[in-house]
């Protein structure tokens, strides 16, 4: 899939008046009274007054165990519940059968990954055959994963035999494809890459690796946590089997997550966490499952969570994923026009708009990128430094560490001004030349 | 801002006696696993005394500084030295802001003293101070045995 430059606008100046109004951290200041120019969205994004209310609200109007007991409460916020689950499926084109609540994205995957190898050890019955994995097979992934869609595949390759191969990255942050063929072959059962990196910004081209999963048979599984935060995404469009994200990213509440997966997809897999509210019917030797999504579901769900995801599922409908994908690639403009600028500093990620999101990585030549956060810190300006769970890809660019400046709807113009002023003396307190 | 010294960054651009070098002791390697700095650690001893500390950092300024300070504060030096140097870098280090260092003590690390208000950034400071302890511990001594004043 290409995304092609959006011919929509940014966000107006009044526009993201209104937007900023409704989040109450934004008005924080930080460092002895510095405003706040948070540019961390990519780690975590902040909530609007419509996600905090959304699950206040659950605790102050509905509290009770959705689907256990037939009380008024537990009815009514079952109904909440599953409605979230219907309003999430909506925001990227699926069913509602289709949404499994987890925790987060590393939970959603996790729970694929052991699906494979509990397939793997006879627990999946004869539906399960499409996720048995063994000595001989292979499990595909690339050099940009987040730890999160590495490390359960590396864990599933150690369990069950299976061996471990990787797309590689190109000098200017692209999947190389020129091997696709080699690496995804007959041997493959499952392919999991990023749809967006959340470290060098590409956008992965879906199409042409699922057009290869698909001639070997391989499952596909994508990492959709830096993608539907920011982008239109319809799960139709993309062709994939499973894909997860996190609500904290897009605006939600911390601690509830989505495995999407095809309906059938969903049905043949097996289970990973087992106990209360996703069995059928249960004797002391053995048990059956309910239907997906709820046989994914054990426990009592965090329902405040879900229905604070469903709120921020409306607040991103209603500015409109367009214009919010329209805006955030403006902003990106600006960051990679002002690193250009600035030779003192190396971009690890493309240099282009196309198919790129809003995740911008760089080094300061001679600087370590603690010392940059720390300078931009102090001007009230948040940005990432580290490896950003993606060791392995840090690696390959030969960088110890990276800044990142991530982005959200709320972000402005003016904020990335202020982060080019602040990182703008970087170089002085280090003695760098520019 | 404070945090960052002259002493800071000139140890930071130019460690002292930096490198590994033989013959050694005891050799560790030690990772801050949030940002990925990285120290290699050797350790010589002639008896009681630290005969050489020598070693080889990938990391942000702070973590450079303070291993380039250890190596030049505790080279030559003997052991009740060395533990009476950490245990006083360490609390400053970790004191929140409390504790601001002696210098008779510490000497060029009382620079770090500014760390402390930055919880993020401790870690970086202790690195090298980390990997010493482990290096000794595997020669068989304690660096953070109280020492007997
Ligand atoms: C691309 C990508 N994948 C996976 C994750 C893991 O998300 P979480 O920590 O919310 O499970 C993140 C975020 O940290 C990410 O950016």
């Amino acid at each position: 899939m290409t995304v092609p430059a959006p011919a929509l606008a940014a966000f107006s100046d009044q526009e993201l008046a209104r937007i900023r109004a409704d989040f109450p951290i934004l008005s924080r200041t930080v460092r002895d009274g510095k405003p706040l120019v948070y540019l961390d969205s990519g780690a975590t994004s902040q909530k609007p007054y419509a996600v905090l209310d959304a699950e206040r609200g659950w605790y102050t109007e509905l509290n009770a165990a959705p689907h256990r007991g037939a009380h008024a409460l537990s009815e009514e916020g079952t109904e909440a519940y599953e409605g979230a689950r219907a309003t999430i499926a909506g925001f990227i084109g699926a069913r509602a059968d289709e949404i499994v609540f987890t925790k987060n994205a590393t939970e959603a995957i996790n729970a694929v990954a052991y699906a494979f190898s509990n397939s793997a050890a006879g627990g999946g019955g004869g539906a399960g055959e499409r996720f048995r994995i063994g000595p001989g097979d292979e499990i595909v992934v690339t050099q940009m994963e987040h730890h999160a869609n590495l490390i359960p595949w590396q864990e599933l390759s150690a369990r069950t035999g299976a061996s471990l191969k990787w797309l590689e990255v190109t000098d200017d942050g692209r999947l190389d494809l020129s091997r696709v063929r080699e690496v995804i072959t007959e041997r493959t059962k499952v392919v999991a890459f990023v749809h967006a990196s959340n470290v060098l910004g590409t956008i992965n081209p879906v199409d042409a690796i699922v057009a290869r999963a698909r001639k070997v048979g391989a499952l596909v599984v994508l990492d959709a946590c830096q993608s539907v935060p920011h982008l239109p995404i319809d799960v139709a469009d993309l062709g994939v089997d499973l894909l997860a994200f996190s609500g904290h990213k897009m605006l939600g509440p911390m601690g509830i997550g989505v495995l999407w997966g095809r309906r059938e997809v969903l049905d043949a897999m097996p289970v990973f966490l087992t106990g209360g509210s996703m069995i059928e019917t249960v004797t002391m030797e053995r048990a059956t499952y309910a239907p997906a999504p709820q046989k994914f579901e054990a426990g009592v769900p965090n329902a405040a969570q879900a229905i604070g995801l469903a709120a921020a599922c409306n607040y991103l409908t209603n500015l409109g994923m367009d214009r919010v994908s329209a805006h955030e690639h403006a902003l990106t403009g600006i960051l990679l026009d002002g690193l250009r600028e600035r030779p003192w500093t190396r971009l690890i990620g493309p240099d282009s708009l196309e198919n790129r999101g809003g995740a911008v990585s760089f080094v300061v030549n001679g600087v370590h990128a603690h010392d940059v956060g720390q300078i931009l810190d102090e001007h009230g300006v948040a940005v990432r430094v580290g490896h950003h769970c993606a060791w392995p890809l840090h690696r390959r660019f030969k960088a110890a560490a990276t800044t990142r400046a991530s982005l959200a709807p709320y972000n402005t113009p003016e904020e990335m001004t202020a982060f080019f002023a602040a990182l703008d003396t970087v170089p002085g307190i280090f003695g760098i030349e520019v | 801002m404070d945090l960052y010294q002259e002493l800071i960054i000139e140890h930071a651009k130019r460690p002292h006696r930096a490198g590994l070098r033989a013959p050694f002791d005891a050799e560790v390697h030690h990772v801050n696993p949030t940002c990925g700095d990285e120290v290699t650690l050797r350790v010589a001893r002639d008896g009681d005394v630290l005969s050489d500390i020598s070693y080889d950092s990938l990391g942000c300024s702070i973590s450079v500084a303070s291993g380039s300070m250890l190596a030049d504060l505790l080279t030559g030096e003997n052991l009740d030295t060395a533990r009476t140097t950490f245990a006083a870098v360490r609390s400053m280090l970790t004191s929140k802001g409390a504790d601001p260092g002696d210098e008779e003590v510490i000497g060029d690390a009382i620079a770090l003293a500014g760390v402390a208000k930055y919880p993020a950034r401790v870690k970086c400071a202790l690195l090298s101070w980390m990997a010493l302890a482990d290096a000794l511990a595997k020669t068989g001594v304690n660096l953070s045995e109280e020492s007997h004043v």
